[in-house]
């Protein structure tokens, strides 16, 4: 109850797909041997604390933010340049962190008060001119960032596979420096997913939520709606560089597409919305639904796609090419704004009940 | 306050100009630094076709803001249909395109830009009703719905006309550039400026000197004011979101040919521009839109022949500084 500071799942069915989700990645190298299992489940624990962080904007202060994929890129690329240009080891991993997340921190300030101050389709607008800028910088400098191709490295000599920390014979798994890494990404994820939910369940996040249904009435109570925005808005950054980091670390490498592209923005909004906006544990089931579909449901749609073109039906195949799966996914988002506007989460706490996160203006 | 008679004309409202005379000033103090006269005039007139079109795509976004407080994210999503349906209409006829007389040009042109004006239209009503209808007055919702209309509609394109490029050549006659002395000026910005003009004089007029105008311009002022005296509001906002659409199709055809081609990601490029420019005008005034693509185009090419790695981020500086200055944008039309 205190590691959950005191915001509990509130469903039996949630806290035993929660459970679920958590053990199954927890234990990912020793069930589901082979690198596609471990990189997916890598990917959805960076994508969860990712997401989480979103969350704590859209959910909790009802602000849309496109800039959020700039954060996670700035962490990305700090740690990648870092590691490219000091070499493998243990100072520039911290060097990477120690620039990164003030970089990010400050970033999201000067946006903040620079955007904050009005209305939120007016920081959905700057936001994404901002992250846009920030893109084609991104690719233009290629002296530091590697231009399109992004930036390859080397991890320090202890996360690295070729490292055996338990050999096979004691217990029947090897046990490398590839397994360390993981864990490495599952703990600071959990970490970082625990911090935010004692965030949104602080006094501080009851603020938010009251900006969020009402800032005109949160203001005449004598909150400063700016600081406590922008205050989100720096914290949020900083999680989403962390998570930046850990796809950085994971990946061994940084680039366009890995960690700025506007598409990533969308996956994420795509993400908190099917799990459910203003709940953080939407973030877990949003990031596990969406990219076991994202690694599964694309095979499948290959075989309906040539079972179709098979068949000889007309415009099917080209509907249902893998390529395509964003389509169907976008639909599916669409009709969960409309008819699940609480997403999985809210759907099983209360029957799609009446705390409504969508309602602000 | 002075006494009005019942007689006195009313008194009119103070006219600002300062937003007027800031592309003129901009263009007058890069005559020295660029040096060369005539590559002033050709950038300058390039910068106006620019502009042009880009204020033919965003219109429709700060009209249908301005009236109904609804923000289209997948407005992109009509620029780039609009360019698709042309290139429908020029693919059979590739003989004329590449004929070389205006009018034989000009019987292809034509009827592609108002097919894809007539399909946008029509597709801004579909958006209308399923997407936006359901969630009046839910700012967060009308972003997320129109960022997933945005998605499906990118993505259908794909999956019709495939994820390559589709080259979409200008027509004959259209191509080269009228010389006049050292100054070599595009015919075919020469036309887009014209069709821009024509378009912002035609928005003008029916917004300034027509009923439905009258409405439209009450509208953006209070909504239930024009709603308590018996207008069917709805139906209005539904024209003005099918005429930005249609408009926005035209944009697209436009951009396609000053491109020359036609891809489906143009919608994202080109919707991060008009926010700059809507934003830059201030949401919901036309001319405010105007002047801010003007200023944008002129920017973008001063900065690209100038600086030319500062021009990536110039969009972003012009805004910054214009916000410093009026922090609502150049014309602030709506309370909210």
């Amino acid at each position: 109850m205190m590691l959950l500071s005191g915001d509990p799942p509130r469903s039996r069915v949630l806290t035993l797909v929660l459970v679920v989700i958590i053990l199954a990645l927890a234990a990912t190298p020793f069930l589901f041997p082979g690198a596609k299992a471990l990189n997916v489940a890598a990917k959805i624990c960076v994508f969860a604390a990712l997401v989480a962080s979103y969350d704590l904007l859209l959910g909790y202060t009802g602000s849309v933010s496109f800039a959020h994929t700039m954060f996670y890129g700035i962490g990305s690329y700090a740690i990648a340049i870092a590691l490219y240009g000091m070499g493998p080891n243990w100072a520039a991993v911290a060097t990477g962190i120690v620039v990164g997340l003030p970089l990010a921190a400050l970033l999201a300030l000067a946006i903040g008060l620079f955007s904050l101050r009005v209305a939120a389709i007016f920081f959905a607008m700057i936001t994404l001119a901002v992250a846009s800028a920030f893109q084609v910088l991104a690719s233009q400098l290629s002296w530091l960032t590697g231009g399109e191709d992004g930036r390859s490295f080397q991890l320090p000599e202890l996360l690295r596979p070729g490292t055996v920390l338990v050999s096979k014979s004691l217990f029947g798994f090897e046990i490398n420096g590839r397994i360390l890494t993981f864990y490495l990404v599952f703990a600071v994820s959990a970490l970082m997913i625990l911090a935010l939910l004692r965030v949104v369940n602080s006094p501080f996040g009851r603020v938010l939520q009251a900006i969020r249904e009402n800032r005109f009435r949160a203001e005449a109570l004598g909150f400063r709606t700016v600081f406590h925005l922008t205050y989100a808005n720096c914290l949020a950054a900083l999680v989403a560089a962390g998570a930046g980091i850990l796809n950085a670390l994971w990946l061994r490498y940084a680039g366009p597409d890995t960690s700025l592209s506007f598409s990533i923005m969308l996956d994420i909004l795509l993400m908190v919305v099917i799990g459910g906006m203003g709940t953080i544990y939407g973030a877990i089931i949003g990031a596990t639904i969406f990219i076991l579909a994202q690694n599964y449901l694309q095979s499948l749609m290959g075989v309906a796609s040539k079972a179709a073109s098979e068949a000889g039906l007309p415009l099917l195949p080209g509907l249902l090419h893998p390529d395509r799966w964003l389509l169907w996914l976008g639909l599916l988002f669409i009709a969960s704004v409309y008819f699940f506007p609480t997403g999985v989460v809210g759907r099983l706490r209360n029957g799609g009940g009446h705390k409504s996160a969508g309602a602000s203006h | 306050m002075t006494e009005l008679a019942a007689t006195d004309p009313l008194p009119k409202p103070k006219r600002d100009i300062a937003p007027i005379l800031l592309p003129i000033a901009l263009a007058l103090v890069t005559i020295p630094l660029i040096g060369s006269p005539s590559t002033w005039l050709t950038l300058t007139a390039a910068s106006l076709a620019m502009g042009m079109m880009i204020f033919i795509m965003a219109s429709g976004l700060t009209l249908v803001f301005g009236l109904m407080d609804v923000l289209n994210f997948g407005h992109g999503a009509f620029i780039a249909v609009g360019a698709y349906i042309a290139t429908l209409v020029f693919a059979p006829f590739a003989a004329s395109v590449q004929a070389d007389s205006l009018w034989v040009n000009l019987a292809v042109l034509a009827p592609a830009a108002l097919l894809s004006m007539a399909v946008s239209g029509a597709l801004g009503l579909v958006v209308e009703r399923v997407l936006i209808l359901p969630v009046y007055g839910q700012h967060l919702k009308q972003i997320l719905m129109t960022t997933g209309g945005l998605i499906v509609a990118e993505q259908t394109l794909y999956a019709l006309w495939g994820p390559q490029i589709i080259p979409m050549p200008l027509p004959t006659s259209l191509r080269g550039s009228f010389i006049l002395g050292d100054v070599a000026i595009a015919k075919y910005r020469v036309l887009a400026t014209l069709i821009g003009l024509a378009v912002f004089i035609a928005i003008q007029l029916v917004l300034n000197r027509t009923k439905l105008g009258l409405l439209i311009r009450a509208g953006v002022e209070n909504r239930e004011m024009v709603e308590a005296l018996g207008y069917r509001i709805r139906r209005l906002f539904l024209g003005v979101f099918m005429t930005g659409s249609a408009l926005a199709g035209l944009g697209g055809v436009m951009w396609a040919l000053y491109r020359e081609q036609v891809h489906a990601s143009m919608s994202d490029e080109l919707t991060v521009l008009i926010f700059v420019v809507v934003i830059i005008g201030g949401l919901g005034s036309i001319g405010g839109c105007f002047i801010g693509a003007i200023l944008v185009a002129l920017v973008a090419n001063y900065g690209g022949f100038l600086v030319p790695k500062l021009a990536l981020v110039s969009n972003i500086l012009l805004m910054v500084a214009i916000l410093m200055w009026r922090p609502r944008g150049l014309y602030a039309v709506t309370s909210r």
